[in-house]
């Protein structure tokens, strides 16, 4: 198929790939990141995705996070338009992106030298690059590509040039969109992946389509394994040890979406938005099945309020947006909070603030989640901390809104929605699913709003229900729901709003510590840092220091018990993707540094001098930047 | 309303309704105000359609009107500024076994949340709306709203506001979808209540804009209207409004118009003086929201999980046996 006077005739460079000499040894890893990277449009991200569903059919473990550019087409070749997958293989459970990559797989050098400023790639890592550049007829673009060669070679990355575009030329016209199989059968030949799972994967990722499309598919994955097993002079191995069990592939986003379909909830309420809008998409296609609405609303404030109506009239509904459309609902989520109307609100966070950084990812959102829209309007706010998480945790929030007549704030971020990773295929229970419509008649002398004086709980009157007419209201409401403006009605219905909080806080389990029930340094996450945390306290501890942390998945109420297992630990910090002023800045001292928001949490609620560290790089941290943390901390105490 | 004996004592058999079964509260708004003459003539279009009172949903926004649902005794919800329509439309989406009306004002409806009126009138849901039209901010103490005529003083325009004012009927003829625009004056309560009726009845977003008084803050506004029957003019047609002849008598200004006619509609629309009452435009056919939406299936739990597994077997993988999906080895080999 391929011959090295081919090879020869299209990368004359010094350095390029060449037939290995005998047999290749074969390196064993425990674990590896690859990333896949092309122009906008050149199928990186299939080729990315399609990895590591092959990786967990294996039995491997998979973390996979989409590159996305924030235009839709990017100039070609730029180095801001990446567009591609990064994917975390492992022996073990991966549990988050990863550090630096180690393998690239890029389809021009621009693309590449966006990964490389921002720091992404491993120095001397193994670089695959398409190498027809080197001949383009623009005389700049080709100089430019043999200049960025010669860099990257300089600076000791072992580039291979792959003539991809050209090899692929031999099997099908638009060899421009075909390379990214080209690129899956090499890496599947690169990292000893079941050559005949790559071909089922097409097989299944096209099974829409055309049977001609899969075999041209199946053609170019198979030139490339080829290709790579007679050109290329090395070859890893990860052993894979997970039990191969059914597993679910799927991004954060999806798994909301599951689980919005798994909850029983009928109505979904949204306005597009980056990045939750896939929730939706996806949703869009698949909740019809189940009877279910989305309702793609006029704008964000209709969406939330269209949500309030359908749940006011006894169907839970939910509305799913980011940080602006977030920003927007604000007032109609003070209303469900005031009328007592259970509401699911999800935010997929997003790099802020204002319009922000709409396709990165950050944990800028949980104080206006917290204490957003005016007055006293207490809200339970959850974050999802897996991918598998997002799916459980809306079943969850369903639940609790309807218990305790609240609305439940569900936070996500860039980075769980486009991001894979396998986790247990689900056992349907029919306690996920929203009761019926309750239209029985309400007793006689019930009042809309009989707050327990314990709970602050009250039954729920929902239109059809005889006897029951009321009318709802934003406005300060006595038990009738009627307008009432005197001072001790006012203080009633605050305070029962109120203790439904802490009625819910009775009811939750103080999360388990990750590591020492007791030690040097705890740090506290929460949301999508979860696998960078425990993974960096796990190495950590691994090297004998007496590090633990703490992920909390429902941050207000915070559950009993945080208290006492910080006190068991010499220090506390959380780390978080969002703002805290830099204790070396010059102006920055004890009485003016803003703390991140969970350090700012703990401080006020338990007196306890939580430090923190952040980031807002709009990248997910990574486990070796915490453990660069973790000893800072520690060094300075000792 | 007279009827025969034994049609009471079938009626009593069946449901039956007082005017104060609907009735709720004591009215807080001034007196003279407008809406207390459309508050009864909705009271009594709820006995008279004998609108079971826990199967009615009044949903309104803010400001003098939007208290409305707090005088019913039916399902109320007194909701935030502006958003009305796009709550009753949740209710309706959610429950589409329920009467649903919205009572919104000038401000609510056609300022603040004059989006979701434009969009409401497109997803035409089976919803009855009431424009309570005053032409002026009641509730925050006289300041001119977008249907405010041109060089009405108020206190954010004390030397008269300077725009034209927004024409509601003209809006909302102008929207793909629209099905049913009447005009109605507070101060004629019998054709008041024929349209209020005649929007019941129509099966998709009716839109009712009803001139009201405000003796509060624009006591004159009304007056050359409602001294000088000459000045309304009544639209009549068998397929419209059928005016009785006692109206016919005080109201000689009349027209045949046939509300299936939209250009005609937005022509009528367009003038002021003489102000025109009756159905501008009724458009049965417009398919509603909610039947598009709506499967009609019932949701068993059965149902749901069938749904559930087949997209869970979407993106399951089970070790190395092959997935869903051709086989692509036989493909591969004959490459």
């Amino acid at each position: 198929m391929n011959d090295t006077s081919t090879l020869k005739s299209v990368t004359p460079a010094p350095k390029q790939a060449r037939p290995p000499a005998g047999k290749k040894t074969v390196t064993t890893l425990t674990e590896s990141v690859i990333e896949v990277i092309s122009d906008s449009g050149e199928g990186a991200q299939r080729c990315g995705q399609s990895l590591g569903s092959i990786a967990a059919k294996m039995g491997n473990g998979v973390w996979t996070v989409e590159i996305i550019p924030a235009e839709i087409r990017p100039p070609a070749r730029s180095v801001a338009g990446a567009s591609g997958n990064r994917i975390r293989l492992g022996s073990r459970r991966v549990t988050n992106g990863g550090n630096e990559t180690d393998l690239v797989v890029a389809f021009n050098e621009q693309v590449l030298l966006g990964r490389v400023r921002t720091g992404e790639l491993k120095p001397g890592c193994i670089i695959l690059l398409e190498g027809i550049w080197r001949e383009n007829a623009d005389a700049r673009i080709a100089s430019s590509y043999v200049q960025t060669y010669d860099r990257l070679v300089a600076e000791g990355y072992k580039v291979y040039e792959v003539p991809m575009e050209r090899e692929c030329r031999a099997f099908v016209a638009d060899a421009q969109r075909g390379k990214n199989m080209f690129a899956l059968g090499m890496i599947c030949n690169l990292y000893s992946l079941d050559l005949q799972l790559a071909r089922d994967q097409i097989a299944l990722t096209f099974s829409k389509k055309d049977p001609s499309i899969i075999k041209s598919n199946v053609v170019l994955l198979d030139a490339g394994y080829q290709w790579a097993e007679n050109h290329l002079d090395f070859k890893f191995r990860i052993p894979a040890e997970l039990a191969v069990e059914p597993q679910i592939v799927i991004n954060g986003n999806t798994a909301l979406a599951l689980g919005i379909l798994a909850s029983g909830m009928e109505v979904c309420a949204m306005y597009p938005i980056t990045p939750a809008t896939s929730a939706s998409h996806y949703l869009s296609d698949a909740f019809e099945k189940v009877g279910g609405v989305v309702h793609q609303a006029e704008d964000e404030i209709a969406a939330c309020s269209f949500a309030i109506g359908a749940s006011y009239a006894g169907k839970c509904a939910v509305t799913i947006t980011s940080g602006p459309g977030y920003s927007l609902k604000q007032e109609a989520i003070g209303l469900a909070v005031m009328a007592e109307i259970p509401l699911v609100v999800v935010n997929v966070q997003r790099g802020g603030p204002s319009t922000g950084q709409p396709t990165k990812t950050e944990q800028g959102d949980l104080m206006a989640a917290i204490f957003g829209s005016h007055g006293d309007a207490p809200k339970v706010v959850m974050a999802v901390d897996t991918i598998e998480d997002c799916f459980y945790s809306i079943i969850t929030a369903r639940k609790i809104a309807e218990t305790f007549n609240m609305v439940v704030v569900v936070l996500s971020d860039t980075s769980l929605a486009s991001s894979q990773q396998p986790f247990p295929r689900p056992t349907f229970s029919p306690d996920w699913l929203a009761p019926p419509v309750d239209q029985s008649a309400i007793p006689a002398g019930l009042k809309p709003y009989d707050w327990d004086p314990v709970t602050g709980l009250a039954r729920r009157f929902i239109p059809g229900q005889p006897n029951g007419m009321h009318t709802v209201t934003g406005l300060a409401h006595d038990r009738a729901s009627h307008v009432a403006y005197d001072p001790e009605s006012n203080e009633e219905s605050i305070r029962a709003r109120s203790l439904k909080l802490a009625a819910l806080q009775k009811t939750l389990k103080t999360p388990p510590v990750f590591g020492g029930e007791s030690g040097d340094l705890l740090v506290v996450g929460w949301g999508s840092t979860r696998g960078a945390i425990e993974e960096a306290v796990e190495l950590m501890r691994a090297e004998g220091s007496k590090v633990s942390s703490l992920h909390l998945r429902f941050l207000q109420p915070l559950p009993s018990g945080i208290k006492e297992i910080m006190q068991r630990f010499k220090q506390v910090m959380t780390i978080e993707s969002n703002w805290s002023d830099r204790p070396e800045d010059e102006i920055i001292d004890e009485t003016n540094r803003r703390y991140s928001a969970v350090a700012m949490l703990l401080r006020s609620r338990y007196l306890i001098d939580v430090d923190c560290w952040s980031e807002v790089r709009g990248q997910p941290i990574k486990p070796d930047t915490i453990r660069r943390v973790m000893r800072e901390k520690l060094r300075k105490k000792s | 309303m007279t009827t025969a004996a034994t049609e009471c004592m079938l009626r009593m058999y069946e449901e039956h309704y007082e005017l104060e079964d609907y009735q709720s509260g004591v009215p807080r708004w001034c007196s003279g105000c407008g809406d207390n003459a459309i508050l009864a003539a909705v009271q009594r279009l709820c006995r008279d359609e004998k609108l079971r009172p826990e199967k009615t949903v009044f949903v309104s926004g803010i400001g003098c009107s939007s208290r409305f649902p707090h005088y019913m005794k039916t399902y109320g919800f007194h909701g935030i500024h502006g958003r009305a329509l796009p709550i009753a439309e949740g209710v309706k989406m959610a429950r589409p076994d329920l009467h649903v009306f919205v009572n919104t004002g000038d401000g609510d409806c056609c300022s603040i949340g004059a989006a979701h009126w434009i969009h409401a009138i497109r997803y035409n849901m089976n919803i009855t709306v009431f424009l309570h039209d005053n032409q002026i901010y009641g509730l925050t103490k006289m300041q001119a709203s977008p249907t405010s005529p041109r060089g009405t003083k108020s206190n954010t325009t004390p030397r008269g506001s300077y725009l034209e004012a927004l024409q509601p009927l003209n809006v909302t003829l102008g929207v793909q979808n629209v099905s049913f625009v009447a005009q109605a004056v507070d101060w004629i309560p019998e054709v008041l209540y024929d349209i209020v009726k005649a929007a019941y009845h129509h099966k998709g977003l009716s839109f009712v804009r009803i001139v009201q008084r405000c003796p509060e803050w624009l006591p004159h506004q009304n007056e050359p209207w409602m001294h000088d029957p000459q000045k309304i003019l009544l639209l009549n047609h068998e397929q419209g409004l059928r005016i009785s002849p006692a109206m016919a008598k005080i109201y000689k200004n009349q027209l045949q118009h046939d509300p299936s006619n939209i250009d005609r509609a937005r022509e009528i629309a367009s003038q002021s003086d003489p102000m025109p009452v009756g159905i501008l435009y009724r458009n049965p056919e417009v398919p509603c929201y909610e039947d598009l939406r709506r499967s009609g299936k019932l949701r068993t739990n059965e149902y749901i999980k069938a749904g559930l597994e087949a997209e869970f077997d979407k993106f399951t993988i089970d070790g190395r046996k092959p997935t869903r999906g051709k086989p692509a080895e036989s493909l591969a080999r004959s490459v």
